[in-house]
């Protein structure tokens, strides 16, 4: 529950840095959008998950109170902006992701769950359509937006190894019903995405992913900026209501 | 957001009912005389529409402007509610600008063209966009009070005499009360928490109380063009009766909230039923209107970095969409 709210969470801040300087109005509006039903899933999972704890942590919380290596998005969520194209990228494999990890979820055995699936798959199917559409047109737009979308899809690869590598947890939530075993949603993943790619024109990395492990709290060096930023109020002011 | 100090700028529109164009100008003001709705193929005088446009460009191009100080606190908002709702409204604001660069376009001029006027400095926007947000009860402060002067301008613009902007406006202003009511509950609550949360808020009144008075644009006896704007019915109350109307409103606000208006000539005129203000400083709203307020610079140059660095973007959807097209008679 934490890592899916965590991932939406730290997604939506990274696309809040881009409103009001994207690339066209509509898409200042389009990246506002998505953000905005990030953070939204955020809040769910995030209060059921504070809820199912059981020590009074509510979304803030879990949000602003907790330093990175309690963190559990996974690193790609958290890899900076650069430039359009880049954000498309990490958004498209994330978008891909969510796809197969809540439509899995939809058969959850905990009820809450799987409402909360539900409600971010039909956020994520436009989210897709969002992102593969702009991959197609970068990657099959001019000579330098081919380039430069291949390159940001070179670049971060490197952080898919993480998104259905299955550890104890997952195996447990599995056993219990609760989630779905990693295999089948991973090889729709892969389909997905090499027929996305296929459209955009653009080449699969070959190189192996380093395995990451965002998911259990280690980061890459760029969350616990994002965190001094995002939470330093809650930390000047410890109590207040705002 | 807003729009202000709209007749200003610009050329003295020309007389209407010139030459030829007289019986044309004569229906034309009977039509707005009677309420009815120019529409954008009636015939308009050219300086009601060149009045226009400039003034609907330059109210779209605050809606954009206005992003900027607000997005500024999105990733730092203090709660997840707060950031969400932050970030809907943000996104409302270029939704407004989307709405009002649509009504210009009836008028005969690209968006694009709008846009190059805005990054070249050509056009203008709102005043108040030129000032920073240091704190996070300035989101507050400009939901409540530069919102509030927004709404304020903008309702009598629901009965403009141009027919899309009038219903531009409609749409905005139903979603413009809303933000204004969660600008204030942000100072609600931090006049009611804790005593660095309360001094914040002050802080956040006392920066953005005059600027916001400002917003209502020059005094009636400095507003060259309200004459015609309101014989035109682009324009219903002056700039001074709007600004009275603003005040009147938000002290007793400011009052209920337990904070201090910054202006000790403030007082109560029993005979006139009004509240009577000090002094406004014009020389700061000029020189903010003419380029050299605290955040102009910063302002510009992120429109203009972010139209730079969106270049390659627009230029591969304009080359994917070429693709498509001469991709599909092959298709069919």
């Amino acid at each position: 529950m934490l890592r899916l709210g965590d991932t939406s969470l730290v997604l939506g801040q990274r696309l809040g840095e881009w409103v009001g300087h994207a690339p066209a109005l509509e898409e200042d509006l389009g990246l506002a959008n998505l953000a905005l039903d990030l953070i939204g899933q955020a809040r769910l999972f995030l209060t059921y998950a504070g809820e199912l704890e059981g020590r009074g942590r509510d979304e803030d919380a879990l949000a602003f109170l907790r330093d990175a290596p309690e963190f559990t998005n996974l690193t790609l969520a958290e890899q900076p902006n650069g430039d359009f194209g880049h954000t498309v990228v990490r958004q498209w494999l994330i978008d891909c992701w969510q796809l197969e990890i809540y439509e899995a979820l939809l058969a959850s055995t905990d009820a809450r769950l799987a409402a909360i699936a539900a409600k971010a798959l039909k956020e994520t199917r436009y989210h897709h359509r969002f992102s593969s559409g702009w991959l197609m047109r970068l990657g099959d737009g001019t000579d330098e937006s081919h380039a430069r979308v291949q390159r940001s899809l070179d670049s971060l690869w490197r952080f898919t190894s993480e998104l259905f590598a299955p550890d104890d947890v997952d195996e447990r939530m599995r056993a219990a019903g609760i989630a779905p075993a990693l295999a089948e949603p991973s090889s729709r993943w892969s389909s997905r995405v090499d027929e996305d790619l296929a459209a955009a024109t653009l080449v699969r990395p070959a190189a192996a992913p380093y395995p990451w492990h965002g998911r259990r709290g280690v980061h890459t060096e760029h969350l616990s900026h994002m965190l001094s930023e995002m939470q330093h109020l809650q930390r000047t002011y410890p109590g207040a209501r705002w | 957001m807003y729009t202000q100090a709209l007749d200003t700028h610009g050329k003295e529109p020309l007389p209407a009912g010139a030459g030829s164009s007289a019986a044309l100008a004569q229906r034309f003001q009977e039509r707005i005389d009677v309420e009815e709705k120019i529409e954008p193929k009636s015939w308009m005088p050219d300086a009601y529409r060149q009045t226009l446009i400039r003034q609907i460009s330059q109210h779209a191009h605050s809606e954009i402007v206005g992003m900027l100080p607000e997005g500024n606190w999105i990733t730092r908002a203090p709660t997840l509610r707060r950031k969400a709702v932050l970030i809907a409204k943000v996104q409302d604001e270029g939704g407004h600008g989307m709405y009002l660069y649509s009504a210009a376009e009836t008028l005969g001029i690209a968006r694009a063209e709008m846009i190059e006027q805005l990054l070249s400095g050509a056009a203008r926007y709102s005043s108040i966009f030129n000032y920073p947000t240091l704190t996070w009860a300035d989101v507050g402060a400009i939901g409540w009070l530069v919102d509030g002067a927004a709404i304020m301008n903008q309702i009598p613009i629901c009965r403009c005499s141009y027919g899309p902007y009038a219903r531009a406006m409609v749409r905005i202003c139903k979603e413009e009360s809303f933000h204004q009511r969660q600008g204030f509950e942000i100072m609600l609550t931090l006049a009611q928490g804790s005593a660095a949360q309360r001094a914040m808020a002050q802080d956040a009144l006392q920066r953005w109380w005059w600027p916001s008075i400002m917003m209502f644009g020059p005094s009636d006896a400095d507003s060259k063009h309200t004459a015609q704007s309101m014989r035109w019915k682009i324009k219903r109350f002056s700039n001074d009766e709007l600004r009275q109307k603003f005040i009147d409103i938000t002290v007793p606000q400011a009052q209920f909230l337990g904070l201090t208006i910054p202006d000790p000539a403030l007082r109560w005129d029993e005979a006139a039923q009004h509240y009577l203000i000090g002094p406004i400083d014009w020389n700061e709203f000029h020189a903010v209107l003419a380029g050299h307020g605290p955040c102009n610079h910063e302002r510009l140059e992120a429109r203009r970095a972010a139209h730079e660095a969106g270049r390659w973007v627009r230029e591969a959807a304009a080359a994917h969409a070429a693709k498509e097209r001469s991709r599909q008679p092959q298709a069919a």
